[in-house]
């Protein structure tokens, strides 16, 4: 299991939390709460060890076009890249 | 009850299998009437998983939800299979017996709170192993005592199915629920093969697995008392059915004799097809005069 943190800056607060996802094979948890600094944190544990640069693009991608400011911890049992980007874009509003 | 498997509904169905554990115990309540204990953002997760290099879950794989089932105060604790198969670890288990202990207090202050268990396991955690045999002794104790005072409702709906210690907590159960996706037995397939070879158990022949592990078979032999199609207002329905029921005046695991005369009955020189079974099984049930 690898640990990655990344953060992110942010520009407005987020109303509420969510929760989402299994820690299951080739899925993932992620749970969103708002922030209490305008940055957005990320924790990310993942079962897959090596990932980290795949990781950091996919979230550099993320937070260029969402901005809140966000406690966010992914519980990653093998999901795919792409998918994080199209599923969180739909829970972020 | 009817299994109308291919019936002008079928296509119609809303998948309860399909849903996940936070979903599944939401699904059985009155609307608007559950509330969540220990969920993900109170983070109360396994201590021993990371060390061992595998990712937690936030809610360690098992749900608890307090609230309304029929109009009577219910529990329901969701088993999630997809999170390292459902398995019982120190903090699902932990939170499973608390939540029975909890029905059973307020059930003995005189608000009987039904309990349902949605069984999606392979029994105990092998990371957390003795931790998760504990466990499971201690959910024995706590189903025997609730069971006295409200019904213990288990549902196994597929398809992890409940196998190891688990399946004892499914017999003592008030009620089981089954699908015919689901399986239900207490050496899983995999397990009796590794253990007595191939020739004892083929675990790849599904065919043979559900012909004698199956919801449909565990229902024909009279282990299980509702069988279900994988549609969520058929398995809501059967739940509700067993709450407003109550607990029965005697429980199938108190039934010592009559199974063990079962078994002695049972000519092992032989080998039983599954088939002859229910034939032989819910025949006898009837003669013997079983409630």
């Amino acid at each position: 299991m690898e640990q990655i943190e990344l953060n992110y800056p942010a520009k407005r607060k987020i109303p509420k939390r969510a929760h989402v996802g299994v820690v299951g094979s080739g899925d993932m948890e992620v749970l969103l709460e708002p922030g209490e600094d305008m940055v957005a944190h990320v924790f990310i544990r993942t079962s897959v060890d090596g990932f980290g640069a795949s990781w950091k693009a996919v979230l550099d991608r993320f937070f260029a076009k969402y901005d809140g400011a966000a406690r966010i911890q992914i519980n990653d049992a093998g999901e795919r890249p792409a998918s994080p980007n199209c599923a969180w874009s739909k829970r972020w509003r | 009850m009817t299994n109308k498997r291919y019936g002008a509904n079928f296509i119609y169905r809303q998948s309860f299998i399909e849903l996940d554990a936070r979903e599944r115990a939401t699904a059985l309540f009155d609307a608007g009437t559950a509330r969540e204990l220990l969920g993900p953002f109170d983070r109360v997760e396994s201590p021993w998983l990371a060390m061992q290099g595998v990712t937690p879950q936030e809610d360690d794989g098992c749900v608890v939800m307090k609230g309304k089932i029929a109009g009577q105060a219910s529990v329901v604790v969701a088993l999630e299979g997809a999170f390292q198969g459902g398995s019982m670890g120190e903090v699902s288990g932990e939170k499973m017996t608390a939540a029975l202990d909890l029905a059973y207090a307020d059930s003995k202050k005189g608000t009987p709170t039904s309990a349902v268990i949605l069984l999606e396991t392979g029994g105990v955690r092998l990371q957390e192993a003795n931790l998760g045999l504990a466990a499971i002794a201690e959910l024995m104790g706590s189903v025997l005592l609730l069971r006295k005072h409200a019904p213990v409702i288990c549902l196994t709906a597929g398809t992890v199915g409940c196998f190891g210690g688990m399946s004892l907590v499914a017999g003592l159960a008030s009620y089981v629920v089954m699908t015919r996706e689901a399986r239900l037995g207490l050496n899983g397939p995999e397990v009796i093969e590794q253990e007595n070879g191939i020739d004892e158990f083929d675990s790849s022949d599904h065919a043979l697995v559900w012909a004698i592990d199956g919801g449909e078979q565990r229902y024909a032999t009279g282990l299980v008392d509702a069988l279900v199609e994988d549609d969520t207002p058929q398995v809501v329905e059967a739940i509700r059915k067993f709450v407003e029921k109550g607990a029965p005046a005697v429980h199938r695991s108190s039934q010592v004799d009559l199974y063990r005369s079962r078994i002695g009955a049972l000519d092992t020189s032989r080998q039983w097809d599954p088939k002859e079974l229910r034939t032989l099984w819910t025949a006898k049930s009837a003669t013997e005069g079983k409630q």
